[in-house]
């Protein structure tokens, strides 16, 4: 019977998308963090799903299997920090301008909402294959 | 005269190892719902099933046959992942799990009962 792989693709996708809520929770904590240079500003981070065979592989043979999710890398989004001019800061530079990092963050909450219901999703898998193998294990009992 | 138990409980156990690997591959479509460029898959139920009765069995490195989904709505990132299509299929394969799983334990209840003489 397959239902270790099963544990553990659900397993993974739970892992991935902890990852990615990890990832909006720096973003949001890190949406209105000041720095005095653009370079230093903070770069908006997002994770990289890939799915990945048993083989080991970014394709499936013709074998039933299933994909288990893996984060590949977490990037950073590349946008440009945003210049304010607030001359009060302590961090701004002699011209009084201040960088802070370019976070949506309209975007970053519906990310939020999609992971945390994917997440809710296998969890819900593991529940309903969780029962089908208990159920399983009671066969022949009167 | 002799009853083939192989025979009598085959038909569900088959069925119950065909759901199993159908709901591996659900849930990897399920884990997959946000991976760019997944593409969802599933196994064709009754013609696997028809397969299996013409006498091809699962062990004999016969493994059944994967088809790709076509969605209703293709998304940007090449995703074919619908997440209500494939939940609604995880619990009705989990279901049709439990009702075969309930026909064989009635298999079981019924030799048990004939053996015992009751």
């Amino acid at each position: 019977m397959s239902f270790d792989s099963i544990y553990r693709i659900a397993g993974s996708a739970l892992n991935a998308q902890t990852v990615r809520l990890n990832t909006v929770a720096s973003n949001l904590a890190n949406a209105e963090s000041a720095a005095d240079k653009p370079e230093n500003a903070y770069q908006a981070r997002k994770p990289v799903f890939a799915a990945i065979y048993s083989n080991g592989s970014l394709t499936g043979g013709t074998r039933l299997e299933g994909a288990r999710v893996q984060v590949l890398d977490v990037v950073s989004a590349g946008r440009e920090p945003q210049r304010r001019y607030e001359p009060g800061n302590p961090l701004a530079d002699q011209d009084g301008y201040v960088y802070y990092p370019d976070v949506n963050v309209i975007e970053e909450m519906a990310d939020m909402m999609s992971a945390s219901r994917s997440f809710e999703t296998n969890v819900e898998v593991l529940n309903r294959v969780k029962s089908m193998q208990s159920s399983l294990l009671r066969l022949g009992e009167l | 005269m002799s009853i083939r138990i192989d025979s009598l409980l085959s038909l569900h156990a088959q069925a119950l190892e065909l759901r199993a690997k159908r709901s591996e591959i659900l849930a990897a479509n399920l884990a997959n719902a946000d991976t760019p460029g997944y593409q969802a898959k599933d196994i064709d139920f009754a013609a696997e099933m028809r397969r299996l009765q013409a006498g091809e069995s699962l062990d004999s490195g016969l493994e059944p046959r994967l088809l790709y989904r076509v969605p209703s709505q293709p998304s940007q990132d090449g995703n074919t992942v619908e997440l209500s299509v494939e939940q609604a299929e995880f619990s009705r394969n989990a279901m049709d799990f439990q009702t075969s799983l309930t026909f064989l334990s009635m298999q079981v209840r019924g030799l048990k009962q004939a053996i015992e003489g009751r």
